[in-house]
């Protein structure tokens, strides 16, 4: 059987299962469409939750920042995870407990004012719009590399099947197809993972084989793999970065971010009970430190195996010759992301980082610079390959690379289209809007949310990888401090938390558009995007944090100043406070 | 509903403090142990290089997965001893 079939099958059957699951979970009702009825197992919730969260960024792209920047990237495994204990201590149980639809439900309603649910709408949508399109981006590349079809179709049939799920099941659908995405995804991230661990280090979880020994050298791997990129001229793999003020914001920024995802917050509104939502954001982080644990030791597995492939006698001799690479080299190169040319003319593979610093040895070595450029997106996806597993493995992980787009992306367009459907329509155009009305326009504002994301999948805006950027940065900036001060303040009123998500959003857009070209577009930006130009060496992509400052700030000097918040309002707040009472949990 | 009692009140503030201590764990492990302390921590060895390296790959996130169950179980038992359950 040829490896096309494999894919063919592997995929066939994971999408099989996802039609199964709508048709067997259709919504009848807008409760079911917007929380699937209120009543997932949370055990369950997590699951979905995992799956929800982990994009094609963490499934394609996460071990491939790791192996490329070693320690420095740790800030991507602490930020995507810490961000869960914020969201457990701080909003999951709270927002639970005011029982309603959306995240803007609770701003309007806490905050009693329609700007406030607007500027909301408004963070929600430019949020979870921008990350859905590296969704579909990354959905439509797995197609066209593992069924060989042109990307655009790709993005298409991707496009269908989410719309057949989401449109039909709502909420409901999107539980029950996330669960049998999370096992489709982990499944296929641990497989390669597992071999690769033990053809290193004798040791089958990868996680402990990060930290054990080297079985062919006798050292300590991650001793070995310092020693390896040292000699060709890069940084040591566990070396400690300078610039730590900058590591802490962008971890807290990531952190913050994680927590005022909308897509993620909403998860929790669908366990039956405030006790389950404590409990399901535990399940949550489980599901997702399986795979969280395992891409650290993928990415120095991974490298360490690329370099030993290079230098297959080691890095002070001779590396291999051209013609005698292996075939995943040459599978790869035919997608262009991975590159050789031949710059010294010697018919072998020079690998190596081309810096001053190095150019005297590179010199004395005959070498005219480096010759090999890997995208390091291929990581995970070419890992079967490069340890030699059979084809179904790699079947497995173009399954399981599609399931972690799929998954998220329905959850962004869920976020969406009920943003639009219940705050929009019901909540300000039209609230006599009936039951039935509401959940037909739930539908269609799903169907024009995956129009449009198909749209801007197949022509990315030029800016995909900053994208990510924004989205984090608007979460953390706006959404997370105007929930967090709902809930633990009695204070903080209208003009407040509206002055403050406006001062957040503005001042972090404003900062990343300074340095990465206003509205992103290119060489629009006032300053370089350098450290050097960086304010007190921070980095746009790690103002979020600060956004969140400055947004906790003005909230409270413009509430201190003005009004007290109506008792009603004070009531509110006391019932989301206390698990018990009558005051929560009302079906509209 | 407004009944705000002194119970409630205890409760509250009991959820605060929990919050507080467990956020100071979440703090140190990452933030501390991971990133700002490595430098000090740098003489301990783990598995071929350093604790600080091994709680930014790690030990920040089974930490993380420990703090959200603990808070769960002692909020549940909270609530109970409160009378506030659901």
């Amino acid at each position: 059987m040829s490896q096309f079939t494999i894919n063919l099958l592997f995929v066939g059957a994971s999408f099989a299962l996802y039609f199964g699951i709508a048709i067997w979970a259709r919504a009848g009702s807008t409760k079911e469409f917007y929380v699937a009825g209120g009543g997932v197992h949370p055990v369950m919730n997590g699951m979905a939750t995992a799956a929800d969260w982990m994009s094609a960024a963490s499934f394609i792209s996460m071990a491939g920042l790791i192996a490329a920047g070693g320690y420095a990237n740790s800030t991507f495994l602490m930020g995507w995870t810490g961000g869960y204990v914020l969201l457990a201590m701080l909003l999951a149980p709270y927002l639970r407990k005011f029982g309603k639809f959306t995240v803007p439900d609770f701003i309007g309603d806490r905050f009693y004012s329609r700007t406030a649910r607007l500027v909301a709408v408004a963070c929600l949508i430019i949020a979870s719009v921008t990350y859905v399109i590296g969704q579909m981006t990354g959905a439509g590349v797995a197609f066209s590399r593992f069924l060989e079809v042109d990307k655009d179709t790709g993005l298409i049939i991707a496009a269908v099947v989410v719309f057949f799920y989401a449109v039909l099941g709502g909420m409901k659908g999107i539980t029950y197809t996330q669960v049998a995405q999370y096992c489709v995804l982990i499944v296929a991230y641990t497989i390669p993972a597992v071999f690769i661990s033990l053809q290193l280090t004798d040791t089958f979880i990868p996680a402990i084989g990060l930290f054990s020994e080297h079985t062919q050298s006798g050292m300590p791997l991650l001793q070995k793999l310092d020693e390896v990129v040292r000699e060709l001229g890069f940084r040591d793999y566990t070396a400690d970065v300078d610039n730590k003020l900058n590591m802490v914001l962008f971890t807290l920024s990531l952190m913050i971010g994680t927590a005022g995802l909308p897509h993620v917050i909403i998860r929790f509104f669908t366990v039956p009970k405030v006790a389950d939502a404590r409990w399901s954001a535990g399940w949550a982080l489980v599901f997702i430190a399986l795979l969280y644990l395992t891409a650290p030791a993928v990415a120095s597995m991974a490298r360490l195996n690329l370099m030993t492939t290079i230098y297959p006698e080691g890095p002070t001799e001779n590396s291999i010759a051209y013609d005698e690479r292996p075939d995943w080299i040459q599978t790869w190169e035919q997608t262009g992301l991975i590159k050789y040319e031949d710059k010294n003319g010697d018919g072998r593979i020079q690998f190596y980082n081309d810096t001053p610093a190095f150019a005297e040895e590179a010199t004395a070595r005959g070498w005219a610079g480096n010759e090999l450029t890997v995208n390091r997106d291929i990581l995970v996806l070419a890992n079967p390959e490069i340890a030699n597993l059979p084809g179904w493995v790699i079947g497995l992980i173009a399954a399981g690379g599609l399931a972690a787009a799929l998954s998220t992306a329905a959850g962004l367009l869920l976020a969406i289209s009920s943003a639009v459907s219940h705050d929009l329509i019901k909540g300000s155009i039209n609230p006599d809007i009936t039951e039935k009305g509401e959940l037909l326009a739930a539908r269609v504002s799903m169907f024009f949310a995956i129009i449009i994301a198909t749209y801007l999948g197949m022509n990315p805006p030029g800016f995909a990888a900053q994208v990510v950027a924004l989205a984090f940065g608007i979460a953390a900036a706006s959404i997370f401090p105007a929930l967090m001060m709902g809930i633990f303040s009695k204070r903080v009123n209208s003009k407040g938390a509206v002055l403050g998500m406006l001062a957040g959003l503005c001042s972090t857009l404003v900062y990343i558009f300074t340095y990465l070209g206003w509205f992103f577009i290119p060489g629009t930006n006032t300053l370089a995007n350098t450290p050097d130009n960086w304010l007190f060496g921070v980095s746009p992509l790690s103002f979020g944090a600060i956004g969140a400052v400055i947004n906790f700030a003005v909230a409270f000097i413009v509430s201190n100043m003005t009004e007290e918040v109506p008792q009603d309002v004070q009531d509110l707040v006391e019932s989301v406070r206390y698990p018990k009472g009558a005051g929560g949990a009302v079906d509209h | 509903m407004s009944d705000h009692t002194e119970n409630q009140e205890n409760y509250w503030k009991a959820n605060v403090r929990l919050i507080f201590g467990c956020l100071i764990v979440w703090a140190l492990v990452s933030y501390g142990f991971g990133i700002l302390l490595r430098p000090m921590l740098a003489g301990i060895e783990v598995g071929g290089t350093d604790l600080g390296f091994w709680f930014a790959q790690q030990g920040s996130i089974i930490s993380f997965i420990g703090l959200v169950f603990f808070y769960a179980w002692r909020m549940n038992a909270l609530d109970k001893e409160f009378g506030l359950e659901e």
